[in-house]
């Protein structure tokens, strides 16, 4: 039995549809990530899931139940707002506790309820407080607490951590991934930041203009993008797109690829199926910039790797990292190389390409082909 | 607008602050001056004003054309003084300010935090209201008012500035809520919590210092009310504005300039006090009002 | 973060609110519900008895409304009579001058305001307080200092200048001008308190960014600051365009429409008309047309204004 199922969702303001049929499913104890620009629908699709909105058409369950026309506090959900949404009059203990006073628990049960709450989020010596007195990172905490201490089925996320600096977003991050680890409970995550979306996810939906572009675990989303737009959303630098000629090489088929004077035809390990009706036609070319590097002496000679001497446009060292620019067919492409292998700009550096995890786009429907 | 005198030479600037501030003080005195006749004439006897001029002092204080004005002072045809209006005033004023903030702020938390349908039409239909002359409405109103048997009465007085008051608190409250984040209200719905209960344990504690603006800005209205109460009362159930103007304009024997003026500052007492006290949200209701028509 | 076991309780959601649909359904109608009365109350006593008014404006209504239809008789009764053509004339020189007054001296008393006055709170309420005051109030003060016998007159032949006169109060081509008088002195403070919010909430940085690029504070003043007051302007325009329509207690307090009728405005006109001299219908035309002065004004105002928001 799935802890959500959305089945066929559609959602439309005065004609206008914002959400085209979604369905996303996921069991018990998921993760779940919406990830997306900024307007495809992912809090839209969120406060339909917590009854906040209504339902055009479609299904939504949440456990066996099918939720459809249950006002929010019958879902036996929790939410996290992007603004914390912290009740000002209220001190936080009266914010925890609103919820279970509402659903009249025994005082005392509600005490040890927010003390425990408290415990596990470490607020206990804020708890007189007001949201006011508080910093970005303990309203957060609060904001969760108020969340976890109804112990719903279903937590629902709408983007916690976009209002905090950077240091503390990614201590945040963890400590939701700690505490989805320990409670076990279902969540459904909505973030427009694709290292959040990598980093929490069991379970990704990339969502875009009100549809589910692909659905899939955060590594299939990564190895696999089922388009272009998935390709480039996640990752980061994104992925290179170079439009480049399919030909016949080595009984094989491959991508022509000029640099500088220079022109290069690479093979394509597995690339005779797909590839094959393309032949003689332009292709998007997609490589991420990882995996391009400096020629590496043991991994010559393996089929999937090529070299090739590229004149150097730019360099921008990352740290750990120098991002070199080369020209490729006319497009600059991002080569994640080691800072000590970089070359300078004006000169140019021999780059290794693996091209087992290459990927081919349609240019016209922006589809995978291969 | 910070430094703006900041690229001026200082000799200049000196003199230039000099004319603005003398202007300044100019500008104050004007404003000042009706104050200071009014309170100084009702402090005279009729002799010494038939003397002096209108910025002479007082000789010695006097209060007799205030206990006057207060106790004995003809208004048409009664000589009772204004108390009896002053209560009439108030005995109106109160619950008109009160019923019309409240209904305000209902209407106020329900357009701006459950939109409906049609609920900016609803809103958009009320502000016409705030602009109407209400010369439009006063023939039917006293027909109304007739009718239903309220007419000349407390109850018909306060009726009639509800009615046409809560268009301008439910503005008012609209366009404080609107800065008060939906998520507030999402938040309390997933605890929970129905309309009534979002409302009394979350908007209302929220909404003190619009509560305060509104309070003021009803009380001003209605206090300084004349239309509706010329139109509406009569004899000795009239409000005290109208029986201000009575007593300026009764024609019987000698005009008395310091009853008058006594009667005047008293009729202005209540909302001077309160302009004195809360005069921020006094201003601040002015702008609300205004700014958003 | 400590590692107690949050799920091994009873789960306090799992007890769900008193479930009931009524109670969902009743939540979901309150809002509507609490709204609805003020909705009828303004459906009727403002649209409905605009109604009213416009039908006894074609009846020939006296002392009690008679509803036989007599097409636009009061109308035209109202256009022969000299006295309500006064009145909008009127309406039109108080209009003018108390608006274009208010707006001048509201500005200009902001701008002095804006020079880091030490004790502008101060002298801010002291501008201001007048609005706390009752129009009768204002008018019986006003009338008091604009009496020729013991007022401004007096007080100036007693400075010296005997020759001096001053009897607008009396003087039926000047009793209108009394009346821009006091009502600029009651409201400009308040529309120096609008362009003072105003000033305020312009952005410094663009000030900052002329006063680089070499302009003087008057340039700045004249081409900056001044336009983007425009908003301002017009809900001030607004907001004294609509008090001089409905000034009645003013001209009652101060004048009472005299001499003759000289400082009528179309309020008093029918206020008189409808209530003192019982002619109803009269009265009723007057007010619509009261309605269609205000429509006039501001609605053209709006809809060029609201043009302008939605382009600019
Ligand atoms: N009440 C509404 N009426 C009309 N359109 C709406 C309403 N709410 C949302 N929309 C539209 O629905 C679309 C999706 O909005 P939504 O808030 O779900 O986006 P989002 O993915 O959460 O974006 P963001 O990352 O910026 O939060 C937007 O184009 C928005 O304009
Ligand atoms: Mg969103």
């Amino acid at each position: 039995m799935g802890a959500l199922s959305i089945r066929n969702v559609r959602k439309s303001y005065h004609g206008n549809e914002i959400l085209k049929g979604i369905n996303l499913e996921i069991d018990k104890g998921e993760f779940l990530i919406l990830v997306g620009p900024s307007g495809c629908g992912k809090s839209t699709l969120l406060s339909m899931i917590a009854g906040l909105d209504s339902v055009t058409s479609g299904e939504i369950r949440i456990g066996d139940r099918v939720v459809n026309d249950l006002s929010p506090k019958d879902r036996d959900i929790a939410m996290v707002f992007q603004s914390y949404a912290l009740y000002p009059n209220m001190t936080v203990r009266e914010n925890i506790s609103f919820g279970l006073q509402i659903r009249k628990v025994p005082a005392a049960e509600q005490a040890r309820i927010v003390e425990r709450v408290a415990n596990t989020l470490q607020i206990g010596h804020l708890l007189d407080r007001k949201p006011s007195q508080l910093s970005g990172g303990q309203r957060q905490r609060v904001a969760m607490g108020r969340a976890i201490s109804r112990e719903p089925s279903l937590f629902l996320f709408d983007e916690p951590l976009s209002n905090l600096d950077a240091k503390l977003r990614v201590e945040m991050r963890t400590e939701i991934k700690l505490l989805h680890q320990r409670m076990g409970t279902s969540i459904v995550y909505v973030t427009h930041d694709q290292i959040e979306a990598m980093t929490l996810g069991d379970k990704i939906a990339v969502m875009k203009a009100g549809e589910v572009q692909q659905f899939g675990t955060p590594q299939e989303i990564y190895d696999n993008p089922a388009n272009l737009f998935v390709a480039g959303f996640m990752g980061s630098p994104s992925m290179n797109f170079i439009p480049a000629k399919v030909e016949a090489v080595g009984g094989g088929y491959g991508v022509k690829l000029e640099s500088g004077q220079r022109t290069h035809v690479f093979p394509v390990p597995g690339g005779d199926g797909k590839l094959k009706a393309w032949e003689g036609r332009e292709v998007l070319f997609g490589i991420r910039p990882e995996q391009i590097t400096h020629k590496s002496e043991s991994r010559l000679g393996l089929p999937q790797f090529q070299t090739a001497e590229m004149p150097i446009r730019l360099t921008e060292p990352t740290g750990p990292d120098t991002m070199v620019l080369v020209p490729i067919n006319g497009k600059d492409v991002v080569c994640r190389v080691h800072p000590a292998h970089a070359g300078q700009p004006g000169e140019s550096m021999e780059l290794m390409f693996d091209l087992s995890k290459s990927v081919f786009f349609d240019p016209a429907s922006e589809q995978r082909i291969a | 607008m910070a430094d703006m005198s900041v690229a001026h030479t200082a000799g200049a600037s000196k003199l230039g602050r000099f004319i603005i501030y003398g202007l300044l003080a100019l500008v104050c005195l004007y404003y000042l001056m009706p104050l200071f006749v009014m309170l100084s004439t009702s402090l005279k006897s009729l002799d010494e004003i038939r003397a002096g001029n209108l910025l002479s002092l007082p000789g010695e204080f006097r209060t007799d054309a205030w206990v006057k004005a207060w106790d004995s002072a003809c208004t048409g045809v009664q000589c009772g003084g204004l108390k009896g209006f002053f209560w009439n005033s108030v005995s109106f004023v109160v619950p008109a300010v009160v019923i019309s903030t409240m209904i305000g702020a209902f209407n106020g938390y329900a357009l701006t935090m459950y939109r409906f349908r049609g609920s900016d039409l609803v809103f958009g239909m009320l502000m016409i209201g705030c602009f109407i002359p209400f010369q439009v409405v006063l023939l039917p109103m006293a027909q109304t008012l007739g009718a239903l048997g309220i007419a000349n009465s407390t109850l018909g007085l306060v009726f009639v500035h509800v009615v046409y008051g809560a268009a301008f608190t439910t503005l008012f409250f609209r366009n404080y809520y609107v800065t008060i984040p939906d998520e507030l209200v999402k938040a309390a719905k997933i605890d929970g919590a129905g309309f009534l209960r979002i409302f009394f344990s979350i908007i209302l504690p929220l909404s003190v210092p619009i509560i305060v603006v509104s309070v003021i800005w009803q009380f001003t209205q209605v206090w300084n009310d004349f239309l509706f109460g010329v139109v509406f009362s009569s004899g000795d159930r009239q409000p005290i504005t109208v029986a201000l103007n009575n007593l300026v304009n009764t024609s019987t024997g000698v005009k008395e300039y310091n009853v008058d003026m006594a009667a005047a500052i008293i009729a202005a007492l209540p909302t001077l006090l309160v302009y004195i006290v809360a005069g921020k949200y006094f201003v601040r209701g002015l702008t609300a009002g205004a700014v958003k028509g | 973060m400590n590692a107690t076991v949050l799920s091994s309780t009873t789960a306090p959601a799992a007890r769900p609110v008193r479930r009931c649909r009524w109670c969902d359904t009743l939540d979901a109608w309150l809002p509507k519900l609490v709204v609805a009365p003020t909705f009828v109350c303004s459906l009727v006593f403002v649209y409905g008895y605009i109604l009213w008014t416009a039908v006894l404006s074609l009846t020939p209504s006296r002392l009690l409304p008679n509803y036989e239809f007599a097409g636009l008789v009061q109308y035209e009764a109202l256009f022969d009579n000299e006295r309500w053509w006064q009145a909008l004339s009127n309406l039109a020189v108080f209009g003018g001058g108390f608006i274009v007054i208010c707006l001048a001296v509201g500005l200009l008393l902001a701008v002095l305001l804006d020079q880091k006055i030490r004790a502008e709170g101060f002298i801010r309420s002291i501008y201001l307080y007048p609005m706390a005051l009752s129009f009768i109030v204002t008018g019986t003060a006003w009338k008091w200092i604009l009496n020729p016998e013991f007022g401004i007159e007096k007080l100036v032949h007693d400075w010296g200048f005997t020759s001096f006169t001053f009897d607008w109060l009396i003087d039926p081509e000047w009793s209108i001008y009394t009346v821009i008088v006091a009502a600029v002195w009651q409201s400009s403070g308040f529309v120096m308190a609008l362009f003072l919010a105003g000033l305020r909430g312009i952005d410094d940085s663009i000030i900052k960014a002329a006063q680089v690029d070499g302009a003087s504070m008057p340039t700045i003043y004249r081409r900056i600051i001044i336009p983007s007051l425009r908003p301002v302007f017009f809900s001030s325009f607004m907001i004294l365009a609509h008090i001089a329509v409905k000034s009645f207690d003013l001209v009652m307090a101060l004048t009472n429409g005299g001499p003759g009728f000289s400082s009528d405005l179309p309020a008093t006109f029918m206020y008189s008309f409808a209530f003192t001299r019982n002619q109803i219908g009269l009265g009723a035309a007057s007010a619509m047309m009261m309605l269609m002065i205000v429509v006039a004004v501001v609605v053209p105002f709006m809809y060029s204004e609201m043009r302008r928001s939605r382009h600019g």
